[in-house]
Parts: C-alpha cells; sequence; structure tokens
C-alpha cells in the first residue's frame, strides 16, 4: 500500500515537470519517420506541428503529429463505431483523393483522428481501414490520448461529445493543411460540394 | 528497506509540497448525477468526487506561472495557442493591469489548460463545473429556487465584474466561491457543446453539420441563466480569449 503511494507521488511528479517538455520525449519509431521531414525550416506561430501531442498508428506505430511535416495533410475526426456520419465522412475523403491529379497524389497525406481512443484501439482501425480498402499509406489513421485528442479537435474546431457508451455527437469537418501544418481550408458539413478542398489541395500539392 | 522508502516518501513529499504549495485552496465536491441542460436528452450524468479550486486563478497566481513558464508570456506565447487578446490589459510581459487578486482573464484555453497541468491539476470537466455550480450557499442544487437564478441573472446584467476581487461572491454549499458573479470560465471540454455550427453556420441542430444532432435539446430551455454559458462556450475556440473569462482548476481525488 505504502509502495504504491510512493509510486503515486513519482507519477505526480513526473506528471508536474512533464508539462515543461513533453515534445522531447522520443522513440526509435519517431526517429526513423523523421527522416521524411523538410530539413531546417522553423515551424510557423499557427502550424498544428507545435501541439507536442504523441499518437498511435493504425500499424502500432508512435508519432507525432510533426512527423507529417511536409506534406499536405487532410485531415477529419470520426470514431469507427460511427453509423451516421463518419462512413460518409470517409467517403467524402475518398471522393477528394479521387480529384487529385496523379503527379500530385504522393505529396498528400490523408489523416483520421479518432474521438473514441478508448474503442479504436490501433487493431480496431488497422481493421476500419481494411473494410474500407485504405491500406496504402496515404490513408493513416491515428489514435492518441484523451487529452490530446480533445486538444486537437479544439484546434480544429470540432466539437464532440460522448451520448452513449457507442455513440458521439460531433461536427463533420475535413481540414487541409499546408506542409508546414499551418491550416489552409476547412470543409464543413457532409456530402457537401468538395470543390474548392479539393482546388485548395491541387494549390498546395507539388 | 522500510527506512528507505520512507526517506523516498519524504523526499518526494517535499519536492511534491514545493510544486503546489501556494495552491491548497480545493473544495471537495461530492459526486452524485445530475440531468445538464445540454447533451442527451432527459439522461442523468454521473459525476465523481473531485477536487476544485475554491478560486478562480488571480492575476497575480498567472504572472507566476508566465515567468515560471516563459513560453506563455504575452510577447511569447504561439499564435496558434493564443489569439491576439491574450493578455491585453497587462502593460508587459512582466506586470498586469488591475488588482493582483482580481481573476485573471484574457486567457486562452491552451494556457489555462496548461497552467492546470503546471500546478498537478487539470481544467474541470464541463459536467463538473456545472455540477458543482448547481449550489447556492445552502443546497448543492437550487436550480430552481428563485433566488439562485435571480442572482446569476443580476449578475448578467451588471458590468465589469471581472474587476472585482476574488471571494467576493457568495461561498457555495461546497466551499466554492465565484462560480457565479464574477466572470464565466474555461472548462476541459468546452468544445463538447454542439448548439450549432461553431457559429459560422447558424443553423441549428443541422443533421449535415453533427452526427447524431437528433439527441441534442435543452432538457429545460427555461433555465436562461444556464443556457447562456452553454452558448458563450459554444462560441468559443480553443485560441480564443476574452476579459470576462477567467478558469479554475480541478483534481482527482485518489485512491478513494
Amino acid at each position: 500500500m505504502k509502495n504504491f503511494r510512493h509510486i503515486a507521488m513519482i507519477i505526480a511528479l513526473a506528471a508536474v515537470f512533464s508539462c515543461n517538455n513533453t515534445s522531447e520525449k522520443n522513440t526509435a519509431a519517431v526517429e526513423a519517420t523523421k527522416v521524411k521531414k523538410a530539413e531546417g525550416e522553423t515551424i510557423p506561430e499557427m502550424s498544428i506541428y507545435n501541439l507536442p501531442s504523441h499518437w498511435t498508428t493504425q500499424n502500432g506505430e508512435e508519432i507525432e503529429l510533426k512527423d507529417l511535416q511536409g506534406k499536405v495533410v487532410v485531415m477529419v475526426m470520426i470514431y469507427t463505431t460511427c453509423k451516421a456520419a463518419c462512413p460518409r465522412l470517409v467517403a467524402d475523403m475518398r471522393n477528394i483523393e479521387k480529384q487529385i491529379p496523379d503527379e500530385k497524389k504522393d505529396d498528400v497525406q490523408y489523416v483520421f483522428v479518432s474521438i473514441d481512443p478508448e474503442t479504436d484501439t490501433p487493431e480496431r482501425l488497422k481493421a476500419f481501414a481494411k473494410e474500407n480498402e485504405m491500406e496504402d499509406e496515404k490513408w493513416l489513421f491515428l489514435r492518441g490520448t484523451e487529452g490530446d485528442t480533445r486538444e486537437f479537435a479544439a484546434v480544429l474546431a470540432v466539437n464532440y461529445k460522448q451520448i452513449s457508451p457507442m455513440d458521439f455527437s460531433h461536427s463533420n469537418i475535413i481540414s487541409v493543411f499546408e506542409q508546414n501544418g499551418e491550416m489552409a481550408h476547412q470543409q464543413e458539413g457532409l456530402g457537401v460540394d468538395n470543390k474548392e478542398t479539393v482546388q485548395a489541395i491541387i494549390d498546395l500539392a507539388k | 528497506m522500510k527506512f528507505y522508502s520512507t526517506a523516498l516518501f519524504l523526499v518526494f513529499s517535499l519536492l511534491f509540497c514545493e510544486v503546489v504549495a501556494q495552491n491548497d485552496k480545493m473544495a471537495l465536491v461530492k459526486g452524485g448525477v445530475y440531468i445538464p441542460l445540454y447533451g442527451a436528452a432527459d439522461k442523468t450524468v454521473k459525476v465523481e468526487t473531485f477536487l476544485m479550486d475554491a478560486y478562480p486563478v488571480t492575476n497575480a497566481e498567472y504572472l507566476k506561472f508566465v515567468e515560471e513558464y516563459p513560453q506563455w508570456k504575452k510577447s511569447k506565447i504561439k499564435s496558434l495557442f493564443a489569439d491576439n487578446s491574450y493578455l491585453t490589459k497587462w502593460n508587459n510581459d512582466e506586470s498586469y493591469s488591475g488588482l493582483p487578486n482580481a481573476p485573471a482573464t484574457n486567457v486562452s484555453w491552451f494556457a489555462a489548460k496548461k497552467y492546470c497541468e503546471c500546478q498537478g491539476k487539470r481544467l474541470p470537466t464541463m459536467d463538473e463545473w456545472e455540477f458543482a455550480a448547481m449550489a447556492n450557499k445552502n443546497v448543492p442544487d437550487a436550480r430552481k429556487i428563485d433566488t439562485y437564478n435571480q442572482y446569476i441573472l443580476n449578475w448578467y446584467e451588471t458590468p465589469k465584474t471581472f474587476n472585482n476581487p476574488i471571494g467576493e461572491t457568495f461561498k457555495n454549499y461546497w466551499g466554492i466561491y465565484d462560480l457565479h458573479g464574477l466572470v464565466w470560465e474555461w472548462t476541459l471540454d468546452f468544445n463538447s457543446v454542439l448548439i450549432s455550427g461553431e457559429s459560422r453556420k447558424d443553423v441549428d441542430k443541422d443533421s449535415n453539420l453533427f452526427c447524431g444532432s437528433a439527441a441534442i435539446g435543452a432538457s429545460d430551455l427555461m433555465n436562461y441563466a444556464a443556457f447562456m454559458r452553454y452558448a458563450f462556450r459554444g462560441s468559443m475556440k480553443a485560441r480564443y480569449s476574452s476579459q470576462n473569462l477567467g478558469f479554475r482548476c480541478a483534481k482527482d481525488v485518489e485512491n478513494q
């Protein structure tokens, strides 16, 4: 019991100190993906890559958001058990991807961030990717801590609330980010005309 | 072994106390269930027992924080984390305007969240905040009592209460001050309010904007006072700051 208390104290302490520099934690997997990153560029103030959050991919790899730097990123928040809006959001993403010219396809990364990290384990995300035939590298599925997810949603202006153990209410927004992580465009609603979103991606992609 | 572990315990306690010393005025809020204004219609929400700061964070306390964590100073903060009105009334990085014990306002959600994390705490959830704020002086849920609602509505009509010092409003049932009557406060999940499309598209309950939107509805539309709070939260973004918006921290109760 007493030992337990010590551990709790140490954890509490770690939490206190870690607020200073969470971004410095690195894993081998992260090191490996860093190679892809654009070199020597500073991150602009409005970039989402200033967020020190850590995520797990559908392949169980640990990454930081800033590992996505260098590509145009198209991002949406979903949860895999969603029956209503999410399949349509997935369809919207696929639809957008189809309209990007072949020579630019390699410069675009499509990211689905789970708002239900408890249910959406990497295995579950992997299965979801398979079901939706999104196993290519350009589709990335991310799951983070509850706190990081809430923070990320705050940045994207995505509001969400758990309304039952299996269901969330959430705003349907697809966001486009520049190579440096600055938000370039947002599309709101389901099945809306995605012409502007596609154009934003084409304009940005090399 | 025993000696070693006792010594270790002492060292860590001391370290820990040093970090949180200035922030020990927390009140225990005994958990329970309540029906919030928004959320799943007519569903009770369970709130666990938790600790909440008895007062909002003050100017003086916030100054200490930015001195310790300079990346949150007015001139240093990244614009992803705060808009231009962040600490707008501060004369510079090291001096606030107004009373030292007035609530710190013009603070973004990111900054408020970080402040609490650096005290070993967190922001209260919206349900925790609402649950604690149902109390008047005498009872934990005063929402049906006229004087309780009248107090809040009178406050809405009183200008510039954000300049007042903390602790001058009533002490509620839990021993908490200023939940009403001083400033509005950030909550951890302020962005779980789904009243409309982030106020950009002003279409209430548009089914294309929100998945599951049929489940959203005010369980008591008459509750105007609370509606104002939710509407305000729904209109905020995490980098926004406002002169009538402050914050306080909360904490889980360990080893219950």
